[in-house]
């Protein structure tokens, strides 16, 4: 795919004698404008998109707000409060940034289900899908320290409860805990690690999208069939078709998440961190924001510590193994009967996590967040290795071409 | 021939050489870099704090700081000092008698943060919950400790832990 020939002809003597020396146009013409995509990517193969316009706003409010914002244990609250009501327009940057956060997360999850829909992990995207849980990961590190930063009550005893997470390692636990602080408990030093981890992070972040994208170059798109790309009748170029319909999804995206940052800009947020951080008053109820809800019901369905923090860590790094823990010979959940329900169970076992998430760790709650994690594991290391092996799958159709347009069209057409 | 076999271990030996000192000094430099997030000097020297006892009465409890954390002095009325020791040691999730976690039975020093995920367990102020065992109720996950600050009931895996901490005069005690 990558190797496509681009149709570049450089249109002036600037370019060409550009084109000579540095073929960055003819890069960009290979693979963002005659790049062939299949024809049949639906809606949900916009998320690529939505998700480059995501991260392209978090980079500018963030760096806006950093300019404006100070990194001391002292300060850190009221220089927020400084943004909110006294810097020109600095309460619209920082709420677009928060609610940024929560609209990020959001499309990444839909792009993730869509990857494990389609089977868009299976051979030979393997790498396009690794770099991808790369980035999900780096982004949950990212938008936790982030929400470290207002040094509310939330922000601070969120931190305090994750870095403690730490100390559930054997022997070295406690030394790990205080060299991430900087001291005996969480405090100025750690407030200033967290600020410039998170300035950097978001460049880490563009890094891992850069190779995603040219490991996706590399093998091509996926698509709802999960059938690759045969000849050229199963491709469009990537220009105007594409970039249209990415256009108008990253427009209706930007619907909602104008209209969070307008009309509710605080609804995803929690009221305490309303409050300067109080290192001796812990609130009565601590809730992690709502992309980390699932993770948290996996963390505290577990009775033991050290285990609880494996389980959570595990949750993730599980993703990067399922390329070979898959074991059908097909992609799309489509053509997968046998398979279909048990993805919907999981797509109803992390909504599930995350409502649990939010509620005490008590009674029934407690009792249906542990059936709800061991599902969860029980989905990658049981059904999807088992399922594969046994299943019969509907007929698939023999190219792109065929489910677009029936086999009695594509076989005229090529008569 | 001979020569170019010695020309051979010596270039080995260079190469062997040159390989280690870079790695020691790589190792060498990169130790700076990670020990600066470690507590410094500024944050050891405020290591010990001295509290005096004498305005506290039975019953009550006072919260300070050292090293940034919650420490909790509590002076044990009579019925709390025999709750404690009458439980069977045995029984407790983290066994420890309660002659063990204080120096004179009517006080008792803890470090104030639940050892499950360092949230503030409640219990100091008059009007709080105490938990099932009259200590302490931490309200992040639920733990609950006794009057000696040992677990109880919950998530966390010890007990509250006891800083170190001396006598200086009768009332007053040494933190660190």
């Amino acid at each position: 795919m990558s190797d496509h020939s681009s149709s570049y002809v450089p249109s002036n003597g600037f370019t060409r004698w550009l084109d000579e020396r540095l073929p960055v146009l003819r890069m960009m013409h290979g693979q963002f404008i005659d790049f062939p995509t299949p024809r049949n990517l639906n809606y949900f193969w916009t998320f690529g998109g939505i998700l480059t316009f995501c991260l392209m706003v978090q980079l500018i409010t963030g760096i806006i707000l950093a300019m404006h914002f100070v990194a001391h244990g002292d300060h850190a609250f009221q220089s927020v409060e400084h943004i909110m009501r006294d810097v020109n327009w600095g309460d619209l940057i920082r709420y677009t940034h928060a609610v940024g956060a929560s609209m990020f997360f959001l499309a990444a999850y839909i792009h993730m289900f869509r990857g494990l829909y389609y089977g868009s992990y299976k051979s030979p995207r393997e790498i396009l899908w690794i770099l991808g849980v790369m980035i999900i990961l780096v982004m949950i590190i990212t938008a936790f320290m982030g929400y470290s930063l207002p040094w509310g009550q939330m922000s601070f005893w969120a931190v305090t409860v994750i870095t403690n997470l730490f100390t559930a390692i054997p022997f070295v636990g406690e030394s790990i805990t205080q060299w991430i602080w900087g001291g005996y408990s969480v405090g100025d030093p750690t407030l200033n690690r967290l600020f410039s981890l998170h300035y950097l992070f978001p460049f880490v972040i563009a890094a891992l999208v850069g190779l995603h994208i040219w490991a996706l170059h590399v093998v091509g798109s996926n698509n709802p069939t999960g059938v690759e790309v045969k000849t050229e009748k199963d491709t469009v170029s990537f220009f105007p078709f594409y970039i249209i319909k990415d256009g108008f999804a990253v427009i209706m995206f930007a619907l909602l998440f104008a209209w969070f940052v307008f009309y509710a800009p605080n609804y995803l947020g929690h009221s305490d961190n309303f409050i300067e951080a109080n290192p001796l008053q812990t609130p009565q109820h601590i809730v992690p924001e709502w992309y980390f809800l699932p993770f948290y019901a996996i963390l505290r369905a577990i009775p033991d510590k050290l285990f609880g923090v494996i389980a959570m860590i595990l949750a993730i790094c599980v993703l990067f193994v399922i390329p070979w823990l898959d074991t059908s010979r097909i992609r799309s959940v489509r053509y997968r009967p046998l398979y279909k329900p048990f993805f919907w169970l999981f797509v109803i076992t992390c909504l599930a996590l995350g409502y649990l998430g939010a509620k005490a760790p008590e009674g029934y709650y407690l009792l249906a967040s542990r059936i709800f994690t061991a599902y969860y594991f029980i989905h990658f290391l049981v059904v999807m290795p088992v399922v594969g092996l046994y299943e019969t799958p509907k007929e698939v159709p023999d190219s792109i071409a065929d489910s677009v347009l029936g086999k009695e069209a594509t076989s005229e057409t090529a008569q | 021939m001979s020569s170019d076999q010695n020309d051979v271990g010596r270039r080995d030996f260079l190469m062997v050489a040159a390989g280690s000192f870079a790695a020691v000094g790589g190792a060498a430099a990169l130790w700076p870099l990670i020990d600066q997030m470690n507590p410094d000097a500024s944050a050891k020297a405020l290591a010990s704090v001295e509290v005096d006892l004498a305005p506290i009465k039975d019953g009550q409890a006072i919260t300070i700081m050292w090293r940034g954390k919650p420490v909790f002095i509590r002076k044990r009325t009579a019925q709390e000092i025999a709750a404690a020791e009458e439980v069977d040691v045995n029984d407790l999730p983290d066994p420890q008698s309660d002659s063990a976690r204080v120096e004179k039975p009517e006080w008792l020093v803890l470090i104030g943060i639940c050892t499950h995920l360092g949230c503030i367990p409640r219990g100091q102020a008059a009007g709080d919950l105490h938990g099932d065992f009259g200590g302490w109720f931490c309200p992040c996950h639920g733990s609950h400790y006794d009057t000696s600050g040992r677990i109880r009931k919950g998530p966390a895996p010890r007990n509250l832990e006891v800083p170190p901490y001396a006598f200086v005069t009768d009332s007053k005690i040494k933190i660190g």
